[in-house]
């Protein structure tokens, strides 16, 4: 018989993680750590399709979401995940909380520390907001769900377990991300996990919203600000999500211009390799940055990456609250 | 290198598992309900030669299944972090008579955790163990239908089933170690 017969390395250590308590970003991951949270997400993923989606193996744990920027599948993934894995989920928005009061951020993460909180997954426009909490919060582990224009590791780590799912090993592979890259965090997450796997990443978009000093860049990225040239060969299209506002401040050309030139369409997903894949981090403007044909069509992952962003988070919740070392409220 | 010694040889387990095989059909009057649901990591090819046995004694291909139970564990924040291998059953449980194959049975609660993560997929009519070896040292109040082998064994030893698909060789053996370790 099969038993799965996993396309991702195994015999890694068994506590591999065990010794991390934060995930803040992926730049301080190696291969083998990054090899282990994506096997045990594939193993995860079989709970979600069982008609009891439940396990017991967080049982009495305390995982609390504080969200102080607006998101429903990163937020609703990270609670459904930690629910699957039998933790108590607390969800803590920015309005409707202290911090509507004007309560600091160090405050409120230690008022949950005090309520024996083991993990805090945090959601900030500011980019570092989770390292300042790692940094400060002695006994909770912080997760990094997206802070400002920095780091999104578990969105990472989804694209990553999406595109391993249909084209196994990613050395090599040409991975276009296109967009707002400045701008985004997922982006950077991506552009360090894809490092790990090997892959080669072509950055396109806009030459206002592309990293204004390539040559700072490591060496599997390149930029290529035109969108046919770029997609040329790739395996995977990656659209980002354009932010509306961005246009109002003069760094994009009008809607019409930027869909012209740097939307994907059919007629782009043709010069990419046969079978490429066609993802995207959603929130999705249909009709801007992905053409909706494209969007619902057989090539895009997008509701794969949703799946699989459960299945992601309940690898990482696994690995940073058992074992040995978790070293939270133990 | 700690001391070992051999309890079995290829030859032997070969036909332990061809016993066992018989004990499963005679017991359940024939294959014909049965599904073998081998325990990550080295149940699942014993679960394999098991099937393969039945299905040369009675040519009925009997269904094999992969059950990973860590996310059942008891320790799971007092012991290394294990890996969560796929949980994989070719057919439902619900209504069979389910054998679960396991190399080594010590305390019980590796079955234990078994047994609730085989009620979570269904409502098995009945749940059967099956093991290679049973070294005591029961914790739980579980017992096993068929053993291969009874070993007397003390907590400073260390039983290992090693089979062809993950090991070099395959055997069963004895290994002395200083003090108690963790399995």
């Amino acid at each position: 018989m099969s038993t799965g017969a996993p396309t991702l390395p195994t015999g890694m250590p068994a506590d591999a993680l065990g010794h991390r308590r934060h995930i803040l970003d992926l730049d301080d991951f190696t291969r083998t750590e990054l090899a282990g949270v994506l096997t045990t997400a594939q193993s995860m993923r079989q709970v979600l399709s069982r008609d009891i989606k439940k396990v017991p193996s967080l049982r009495g744990k305390v995982v609390v979401t504080l969200f102080l920027e607006a998101s429903t599948r990163t937020r609703v993934s990270f609670e459904q995940a930690g629910k699957m894995l039998s933790a108590d989920v607390i969800n803590i928005s920015g309005s409707g909380s202290s911090a509507e009061k004007g309560e600091s951020l160090l405050n409120t993460a230690l008022t949950l520390q005090a309520m024996h909180a083991d993990l805090l997954i945090i959601r900030s426009p500011h980019s570092g907001a989770p390292y300042f909490l790692a940094r400060n919060l002695p006994r909770t582990g912080v997760v990094n769900a997206g802070d400002g224009r920095h780091a999104h590791p578990t969105q990472a780590l989804l694209d990553l377990l999406t595109m391993r799912d249909h084209l196994g090993e990613l050395a090599g592979r040409k991975i276009v991300i296109v967009g707002d890259v400045l701008h985004s965090r997922v982006a950077r997450s991506d552009i360090h996990g894809l490092g790990l796997e090997e892959a080669q990443v072509v950055l396109s978009g806009p030459p206002t919203l592309l990293p204004p000093s390539w040559a700072a860049l490591p060496a599997h990225v390149s930029v290529e600000p035109d969108l046919d040239a770029a997609v040329e060969g790739a395996d995977v299209v990656m659209a980002l999500r354009i932010q509306k506002e961005r246009m109002e401040g003069g760094m994009l050309p009008s809607m019409r211009e930027y869909s012209r030139r740097w939307g994907v369409t059919e007629q782009r997903m043709g010069r990419a390799n046969p079978g490429a894949l066609l993802m995207h981090p959603g929130p999705m403007n249909e009709g801007l940055e992905i053409a909706s044909s494209l969007a619902h069509g057989a090539r895009a992952q997008i509701e794969d990456q949703v799946t699989n962003g459960v299945a992601v988070r309940m690898a990482v919740l696994y690995q940073l609250l058992t074992g040995t070392t978790n070293g939270v409220n133990a | 290198m700690p001391a070992e010694h051999q309890l079995m040889s290829a030859d032997d387990m070969r036909r332990v598992v061809s016993r066992i095989a018989h004990q499963i059909l005679e017991r359940n009057q024939g294959a014909a309900n049965l599904v073998l649901v081998g325990l990550q990591r080295r149940g699942v090819p014993l679960a394999d030669r098991i099937a393969a046995a039945i299905a040369g004694f009675e040519g009925t291909a009997v269904p094999v299944g992969a059950l990973d139970i860590n996310l059942y564990r008891d320790d799971l924040t007092s012991h290394p972090q294990p890996l969560v291998r796929p949980t994989e059953l070719p057919v439902s449980v619900d209504g069979r008579v389910v054998v679960l194959v396991d190399d080594v049975f010590y305390t019980g609660r590796t079955a234990r955790a078994a047994l609730n993560a085989l009620m979570d997929l269904g409502r098995p009519e009945q749940v059967q163990l099956a093991v290679m070896v049973d070294r005591g040292h029961r914790e739980l109040p579980i017992r096993a239908d068929y053993v291969g082998k009874n070993v007397p064994t003390s907590l400073t030893q260390e039983i290992q089933v090693r089979v062809s698909e993950f090991d070099e060789k395959e055997e069963v053996v004895l290994v002395e170690h200083e003090r108690k370790v963790l399995t």
